[in-house]
Formats: structure tokens, sequence, C-alpha cells
């Protein structure tokens, strides 16, 4: 197959091309350059488009004897990703940027471009398991639970996916790290990026605040309907968030408070004790489904790219996934993803993902 | 294997290997006094009298540097510092070594005027006039331009400047060879070339700067090169340079004509594959080996990837550190569409270009452009899903 590796400039991304050659695939290599300032260096170990990760992914490439070019995405990434996040937060919801790029620039943008180009696949360094069965995709938890990518990936179309390829997940982090050092790479030891790529300091409050109208409002309690305090706009919470509400001395009973709900259009924030802030029903739109969902169906849903799993009854009504826990969940937040997953000994299976509109 | 990409480096010829080959054998230092140092000396010296007789220049009027980025600062630096003077002049289609230069003047203080080009990138004589006045430490306007191969009036351009008794430098890092230069007729105070694009080595260049130009150092040290440009002087690249420009001004002439009935081969051949094909710059009034395209509805990243899996290789125009095409500031400044400016390409010939790259490239160039204009409408199609409010 003729294969395009997006390669990062990270270790998981090199890995993975390398893996893609020696399974005798011809393979070119693309860095694709996200941010609108591309001539940043990287301070620390933030950041997935700085000069520096073009060339780590550029060194990667040369190594495994592919050609290697740098692509400009930087247009596409800030109109779709950037600015889908900025609008995200000011309607008050919670979005997740990495599921938005994998939906929109890699598996959109870059694979359209591909596959126009002549390319078969992209193959990334994400870690998740694909296999196509009976010509349908089938995309399963990664071996490494805890590097687990299914989550952002699960709202990839099966015509998304039949184009994909994810190398990597069969393998624990460990022994990519191993395998890369093995293989020579120079970023076998570079430290994993985190937080969002186009924050470099992780500060999304100051990030927000530069981008968006920021419209001052209330801090209410949501039992009593007394106002706690004011605020300078919703963008600076995020539903279960407990520390710096500003708020002068706990409750009444003395039970720390926690934000249960954002209002943008009131510019309220909605505070509460901890059992308000539990979710046992959610309602998704848009769904993404990877098999048939005809009537209910038991499965684990995910709320977080880490984290955030409960047992569930999920169901497809009128286009919406209504997903049922069986246990609660915390920190459930408009616009985050669910993803449900049928238990399976041979990775949990992908059913489909959706975005949360409602919890009760 | 068709390598089009001579205007960015051309191979080195064969001789100035050998001359190159031979002196770094050798050893002195040619600031040094004895016999090894005095060996090393006739060797600059000859090589400075070489070029300065190729290029039309007085042997001191030739000053080694590194390289062409580096004649560039000096000569838009030192020459701005020495004046005392507030103002420049540059052309707004400046290789980025003059360009980002004269902006990190600006920066400093330095009043800068931008002198505008015609759509082929022309510079005119009258609009250097009409923005002269005695306030102006220099203008600075490249010979031919070095994306889209159009050739400037520096003649009439020193003449203007030369009235006002405001220095005139221009680099002609992609002239010398191309077409005819000669220092003392073009009237200019100070000129910029280059070993690489010549058949001579990397990092090693010449500032031609006339007698009387005062131009303030950007390197101290030893005090070579007239106190202009300290630093050793690098004796095997300084020999293989005299012998890459002696042979290409000489062999200037017959190369041009060749070269460009090779570009008008090139480009009629892609053009009867991709008939919209728009050729940019000054049809006729150009750099034989440069022919500068636009294919539109096509990204110039996916051509060049298309072709490069194809054996051939050819230029997007400026390439910035990251390695990310951007669109062209030559082209924006010709007034071109950024989607178009996007979508070009640049084919450069040189001295080891044969019909057969042409032949090449014409039997890819139809299913690659194809190829990348269903690419390029892919890129432009929006997102299937709805963004929320």
């Amino acid at each position: 197959m003729k294969v395009l590796a997006a390669m990062s400039g990270g270790v998981d991304s090199a890995v993975a091309a390398a893996r893609a050659v020696e399974a005798g695939h011809d393979v070119t290599g693309v860095h694709l350059a996200l941010s609108a300032k591309p001539g940043t260096l990287r301070t620390g170990a933030r950041g997935c488009c700085t000069i520096e990760d073009s060339h780590d992914a550029r060194r990667a490439a040369d190594l495994m004897g592919i050609p290697f070019y740098v692509w400009d995405f930087a247009e596409r990434f800030t109109e779709e990703v950037v600015e889908d996040f900025v609008a995200e937060y000011a309607a008050g919801r919670t979005p997740n940027p990495c599921l938005r790029c994998n939906e929109r620039i890699k598996f959109e943008a870059l694979l359209d471009k591909a596959i126009a180009l002549g390319f078969d696949a992209v193959c990334t360094g994400h870690y998740a398991r694909l296999e196509m069965v009976d010509g349908r995709p089938e995309l399963r938890r990664a071996v490494d639970l805890g590097k687990d990518q299914s989550y952002v990936l699960a709202s990839l179309t099966a015509e998304q996916l039949s184009h994909a390829m994810f190398p990597l997940g069969d393998t624990t982090k460990e022994l990519v790290r191993v395998e890369a050092a093995e293989r020579g790479l120079s970023v076998a030891k570079k430290p994993d990026s985190h937080d969002i790529c186009f924050i470099p300091d992780g500060d999304t409050q100051k990030f927000l605040a530069g981008r968006m109208e920021t419209k001052p409002g209330l801090l209410i309690d949501d039992a009593t309907g007394a106002v706690l305090g004011r605020h300078a706009g919703v963008h600076e919470f995020t539903v279960g968030q407990r520390k710096g509400l500003g708020i002068d001395g706990p409750a009444p009973d003395g039970r720390p408070r926690y934000v249960l709900a954002l209002e943008p259009v009131s510019g309220n924030v909605r505070v509460g004790s901890v059992e308000k802030l539990a979710v046992s029903g959610i309602s998704a739109s848009d769904p993404i489904t990877h098999v048939v969902l005809d009537g209910p169906v038991e499965c684990v849903a995910q709320v977080r790219a880490h984290g955030g799993t409960a047992p569930a009854v999920a169901e497809l009504v009128d286009g919406v996934l209504q997903v049922s826990l069986r246990e609660p969940l915390k920190g459930v937040a408009p616009g985050q993803a669910v993803a449900i997953y049928r238990e399976d000994a041979a990775g949990d299976l992908v059913l489909a993902s959706a975005t949360i509109d409602a919890t009760s | 294997m068709a390598y089009l990409d001579h205007a960015a480096t051309t191979p080195m010829h064969p001789q100035a290997v050998a001359a190159m080959t031979e002196a770094l054998s050798t050893t002195g230092n040619a600031s040094s006094l004895h016999t090894s140092g005095r060996r090393a000396r006739r060797a600059i010296e000859e090589a400075r009298e070489n070029i300065a007789d190729a290029l039309g220049a007085r042997p001191s009027e030739v000053l080694f540097t590194g390289g062409g980025t580096e004649s560039d600062n000096l000569a838009v630096k030192g020459i701005y510092w020495a004046s005392g003077k507030r103002r420049v002049l540059a052309s707004a289609v400046e290789h980025h070594a003059v360009l980002d230069a004269v902006e990190w003047l600006e920066q400093q203080g330095a009043d800068v005027t931008w002198l505008e080009t015609d759509s082929c990138g022309r510079v005119s004589a009258e609009s250097v006039a009409e923005a002269l006045d005695d306030d102006v430490a220099l203008v600075t306007t490249m010979w031919a331009n070095n994306e889209v191969g159009t050739i400037n009036p520096v003649h009439d351009i020193a003449r203007v400047c030369a009235a006002r008794g405001v220095p005139f430098h221009t680099d002609a890092v992609q002239a010398v060879g191309a077409v005819p230069v000669h220092f003392a007729d073009s009237g200019a105070s100070a000129l910029t070339m280059t070993g690489h694009k010549v058949g001579g080595p990397y990092g090693i260049g010449v500032l031609l700067l006339a007698r009387d130009v005062k131009c303030t150092p950007l390197l101290h040290g030893g005090g070579q090169e007239r106190d202009v440009r300290s630093g050793t002087l690098d004796v095997p690249s300084i020999v293989g340079l005299a012998r890459a420009v002696r042979i290409s001004v000489e062999e200037q002439a017959s190369r041009a004509a060749e070269l460009a009935a090779l570009r008008d081969e090139l480009i009629a051949a892609v053009r009867a594959v991709v008939p919209d094909v728009i050729v940019n710059g000054d049809p006729a009034d150009r750099l034989p080996g440069n022919a500068h395209l636009t294919f539109p509805g096509c990204e110039g990243d996916s051509l060049l990837m298309l072709l490069d899996a194809r054996g051939i290789e050819c230029s997007t125009g400026s390439a910035c550190t990251a390695g990310v095409a951007q669109p062209s500031h030559v082209l924006l400044a010709m007034g071109v569409e950024p989607a178009l400016a996007r979508g070009s390409l640049r084919f450069s010939l040189g001295h080891t270009s044969t019909r057969a790259d042409v032949a090449e490239l014409a039997s890819v160039i139809g299913p690659v452009v194809e190829r990348a204009r269903t690419a390029g409408l892919a890129g432009m199609r929006r997102s299937r899903k709805v963004v929320k409010q």
C-alpha cells in the first residue's frame, strides 16, 4: 500500500511509520505544520508543531529512508480546531480539540488530500487497535490501557477508519520507547506531549480570554438560588471544577461546592454539592455508529480521554444516543464526546461515539 | 531523474572541484608572512584578479564573504550604518537576505520605502527616482529575480542613484553566469554574488564594493578584506570559486542561448498538456534558465511531492525554516492571488541540463497536475459536520 505517515516529531508516530515501512508499505512521511506561527522553538515538552518537532520528524524519516515533507495545515487547523474550541467554550460547552483534530484534520483534510494524491492510507502513532472485518473497520482499545486513544478516534466514520493505520495498538508505550531506541530513533527518550498543542503554556483561561467575548456573570447556588459571587466569564470554569471558584467561605453545611452547569446566555455559573455533579443519563447527538444499534445495548460508556468510564445501557432514539449509566459519572459536560464500548477480551470494541448535549 | 532546481544550487563544475581539491591539501594562512602564507596569499590574489576580470571590477573591489546572504547583509547594513542617513529604498521582491536585513534596519529605526514592482516583478528607475532624496543611505534592487526570473533595469537604476550620489547595491546572485554582468559598466556601488549558483562551492561569496563606498563591517577581527570583512580567508573555496566564475562568465553567452531554447521547450511542453498554465515574470526579459509556472487549482506542495516521487526535482519558491511552503512574497508583490501563488513551481535549468530532463518532465506533468488538482479540490471541501454554536 501507499501510506502517508503523519509524523508529529514524537516517538509514537516515528515508530508507527517505521513499522509501516517494515511491513513493506511504500511510506511517505509528512509533518503537519499546524501553528499559525511556525517560527517558534519549543519550550519544554509541550506543543506539537514547533521547528524542533518538525526537525525531529525529518530526522526520523531520514533514518527510515523515506521521503519527507512539511505540509501547511495551519489555516484549516485554526478554522476547524482552534476556532471550534473557542466557539464551544463560548457556548458553555467543553470541547475535546484532539478529537476534533483527528476528525477534521488528520482523517479529513490530510486523508482527503492523501487519497487524492494516490495514497491508500494515513498512518499515525495513535494507541488503538484497528482491523478490517468483513469489509468493516473494527476499532478496539489499545493493549496499553493507560495510553489507549480509541476514545479520540471513535468519532471517525467507517470510511475514515478504512483508510487509517494505527500500528501501535498492540504494544505498550514502554515497549514503543524500547523499540525506538533499538531502531536508533533520536526521539526514543523525547517526553510525551501533554495538554493542548495550541496552548503551549497550558493556560486555557488566558487563551480563551483573548479570543472570545467574555461576559461577567453570577455564581449561583443551585439548591437555593442564592448569589454567591461574581465572575469574569463562563470560560473560566468547567463542569466539575472545585478550586478557584472565588466563593467566600464554605457552604452552610461546610461541604465543598463544584461547578454544576455553565449558562452562557445569562452568563451564570451554577454550583452545588458533589452529589449534584453525578450524572446518570446522557443524551448525545451526531452519533457515529460502528455497529448496527437496534434496541438497547449493554456497554461501557466513556466520557473523557482517560478515565471516566461506567457500565451503561445505550440506545439510539431518533438519531440521538441515549446512555443510561449504571454507575453515575462526575464531571460530564456538554460538548464532550461519549464513546460506548462492548467489553471484549480481545480489546473492548468501539460501538459508537456522539457529542454530549445534555445530562441528567 | 531530472534535476530542475539549478537556481537553488547547481552542480560544481569539474574544473572547480579539481582546483579546490588540490588547494585542500595545501597549508597556509594567507595572512602569514612565511613561504606557505605567501603561497596561500598568492592563490587568493590570483583568484581575486580572475574574479575581478570576469565581472568587470578592480581586484581591490572584490571582497570575499561567506556567501550571498552575508554579502547582502554586509552591503545593506554596512552601507546604511556608514552613511549616517536614515532612508533605505528596497524593492518588495528582494531575496530574504536583503528583505529581512532591510526589515531589521526598519525595526532599528531606518525609514524604509518599499519600491513597488509591475506585474512581472520589475522595478522601474522612475519609481526609484521619485523616491530618492538627500537622506537616502542606500538603494537596493536585485539584478534578476530568483523566483520569477525577471531582469531589472539595474543600469538605469544605478544611473538615477549616481546622479544623486546615493550608493546602489544589487543582488546579482542569479544573474552572474546567466546574463552579462559587468560591475563598472553597471554603475552599481555594490554587487552580491555567490559560489554555489555558478558551479562553485557552497559557503563562499563575493561582495563587489566600489572603492569609494564606505561600509561598516559586520565582523570585526583581523582586518582582512579592506578591514570590511575580517576572518581567515578560505583558500580552497576561493580557488574553486574563481575557477567557476571564470568558466560561467566565459560560457555565459552560448550557455544562455542554449538554456533559453531549452526553457522555451520546457514551457511549450508543459503548456501542450496543461493549457491553462501561467508563466510568471517577464516573458522575454528573464533569466534564460528560469521557468516559473502557476498551475491553477493545484497546491505547490502536492505538485512538488508528486514530481519528486517521479524523480523530478523543482521548487515551490521560498521555503521558510520549518520547511513550510508559504505563498511567495514575490508573487504577492506582483499582485498574484494567494491561491494562485500557492500553486506555483519554479523549474530552473543550468549547465548540466539536457533535453532529456525536459522530456522527462513533459512525460509526467499532465497526470501530476491532474492528480494535484483533485487534491486541491479535496482541500477546499469543507467539513462534513456543522460546528455547533
